[in-house]
């Protein structure tokens, strides 16, 4: 047969032993792309703020406080009254990071000494703060004034959550040291006036009187700008929903 | 040079192929050109593994097992029964006072934060002493939660392996120095500690103490594609974590010794070994010298001490020997 030396184009052989080892690479390539991409699944819940938590009592501007948070939880294990929980999957970059579920259990200041900051090894919970006072968590406000019972000159009988509410609090006449289920401590009040009963602030909320009409009591709970949104006045709201939430990371500056 | 190498060899090169005569250290060249001409060599390597296994050691598996569950099971018991022993999770903890970060950990969140965090330096400076003691990724196999979970799925996957339902689909190990570059480089650039969201050995630490997330789903599909795809393929190709502690180990005293005279390079340590790549000095006519410490990327977990049938490797602490 003729052949012409110009049309033998020489082609490289690949041994299985070559081709073994680029399909490694690349599987690695793979697995590299697909981990980071996963990683990187974590910016949604974080940039598009599909979900705002309230932070522990410290905790500095959320996007440094994501970076500081070194997800340990040590935080978690110093709370008295169990507030703090840490974040899950959902929360993107903020898994590990701990947050407050005020309505299911508030921060109530119940440790004296705010332990979370104490404990905290990076200052992701700013060591700048060491009175309750100077803790900024948010604003409270009063959500839904119609349904506030104060506001409607309606007393409460009872545990304010009910019976199966699992929420604890420090009741100062009861035990000084150790907070109790507010469900073993019931209330029999002419008017509600939880909110301000309850704040571990002084002087944050306060209940004004609507009307000196005799035999007619109501008023309308008033925060005051020293609440530092610790979220207590929505866990001891008995109303469903709660008539008084806090507005996370809310300050003064900025109302 | 053996040293530099181990280094570039645990970000990812290929281990160097068998030297030549001319590398050998005198005694080492005697003892390989005595092994030359042994006769029946065939026959008595296998008896003596059938020896070992008549009473097969497995000491130092189950020392480290003990370790982790204990290192862990402490975290556990210490918040669950408030005695403030051990404060925290893996990340970064408290040890009867005394602050403790996990060096991966640390480095993350201040890439992330850029500022140096006294209490952080303090808890690192802390735990890098210890790991440096100790053996560096020692941590990796005597402490870390997710590699005794690795551990089990190895087991699941050898086993499937065994039977030819699965095959073991491997990586280039240079993968995990890329992640580490990569993850650094994130945690800069976007001020947030992204590696964090992913790291099986916080989720499984924090699930362990706190209770049990939907972040365990992500930990669950990482040993899924470890029983069915690659064997080890976070510890071996990915986990930055192991790289740090890698560095750590570095320089550190506590080693495993590999020593030339009575191995029979039959290779069982290399089967069970989780960085096969440390061992390639057992091969035959790869040992330069007589005795050998094996490098950084050795974990020190003992497995191949366990089922050396000639106890050619054992747990080594330098400077230990002239003391005694």
């Amino acid at each position: 047969m003729s052949s012409d030396p110009a049309l033998d184009i020489p082609r490289r052989k690949v041994t299985v032993r070559q081709l073994r080892e680029r399909r490694r690479v690349l599987r690695s390539i793979g697995a590299g792309i697909g981990l980071v991409g996963a990683s990187l699944l974590g910016f949604f819940p974080v940039v598009k703020q599909w979900m705002s938590r309230l932070r522990p009592p410290g905790a500095i501007e959320e996007a440094k406080f994501l970076a500081a948070c070194i997800k340990c939880g040590q935080c978690v294990q110093v709370c008295p009254v169990e507030a703090i929980k840490l974040g899950d999957l959902d929360e993107g970059f903020s898994v590990g990071v701990p947050y407050i579920d005020a309505r299911e259990q508030a921060c109530d200041f119940s440790c004296d000494a705010v332990q979370c900051v104490l404990a905290c090894p990076t200052g992701a919970l700013s060591h700048n703060t060491d009175k309750k006072e100077q803790v900024r968590m948010g604003i409270a406000r009063l959500s839904r004034p119609n349904a506030c019972l104060a506001r409607l000159g309606k007393g409460f009988k009872g545990p304010a959550r009910g019976e199966s509410h699992d929420g604890l609090h420090r009741y100062m006449e009861v035990d000084r040291w150790t907070p109790i289920r507010i469900a073993d401590h019931p209330y029999d009040l002419e008017m509600c006036d939880l909110c301000m009963r309850e704040c571990p602030i002084e002087g944050a909320i306060t209940i004004e009187r609507d009307t000196f009409e005799l035999g007619k009591k109501s008023g309308t709970p008033i925060v005051f700008d020293k609440c530092v949104g610790c979220g207590m006045c929505e866990m001891i709201c008995p109303v469903i929903p709660p008539a008084i939430v806090v507005d996370i990371r809310k300050t003064w500056e900025n109302v | 040079m053996s040293f530099v190498s181990s280094i570039f060899e645990m970000l990812g090169r290929e281990p160097a192929n068998k030297p030549d005569d001319s590398a050998y250290s005198e005694d080492a060249l005697a003892i390989h050109e005595s092994k030359r001409d042994i006769k029946g060599k065939k026959e008595r390597t296998a008896a003596i593994r059938a020896e070992r296994d008549l009473a097969r050691s497995h000491k130092w598996r189950n020392w480290r097992w003990a370790s982790i569950v204990m290192v862990n099971g402490l975290f556990v018991l210490s918040f669950a029964l408030d005695v403030q022993l051990i404060e925290g999770s893996m990340s970064a903890s408290r040890v009867v006072g005394f602050h403790f970060a996990d060096l991966n950990a640390a480095l993350q969140v201040t890439l992330a934060f850029k500022e140096i965090l006294i209490n952080l330096v303090i808890g690192t400076v802390t735990v890098l002493i210890l790991w440096w003691l100790l053996g560096g990724r020692t941590f990796c196999s005597w402490a870390c939660p997710y590699h005794l979970l690795a551990e089990f799925g190895e087991f699941l996957h050898l086993r499937l392996a065994a039977g030819k339902l699965v095959r073991d689909m491997p990586m280039h190990r240079g993968l995990r120095t890329v992640l580490y570059i990569v993850f650094a480089l994130l945690a800069l650039g976007t001020g947030y500690t992204v590696f964090e969201a992913i790291s099986p050995v916080g989720i499984v630490s924090r699930a362990l103490i706190y209770g049990p997330g939907f972040a365990l789903i992500w930990v669950a599909g990482l040993l899924l594609f470890e029983i069915f795809v690659t064997r080890r393929a976070w510890c071996r190709y990915m986990c930055p974590i192991g790289l740090t502690y890698g560095f750590v180990g570095i320089t550190s005293p506590v080693h495993v010794k590999y020593e030339l005279e009575n191995c029979l390079h039959e290779g069982d340590c290399r089967k069970v070994c989780l960085v096969p790549h440390a061992l390639e000095v057992t091969k035959k006519g790869y040992a330069k010298k007589v005795e050998v410490a094996l490098g950084p990327d050795c974990t020190r977990c003992g497995l191949c001490v366990d089922i050396c049938p000639t106890k050619s490797l054992t747990f080594d602490v330098k400077g230990l020997n002239k003391l005694l």
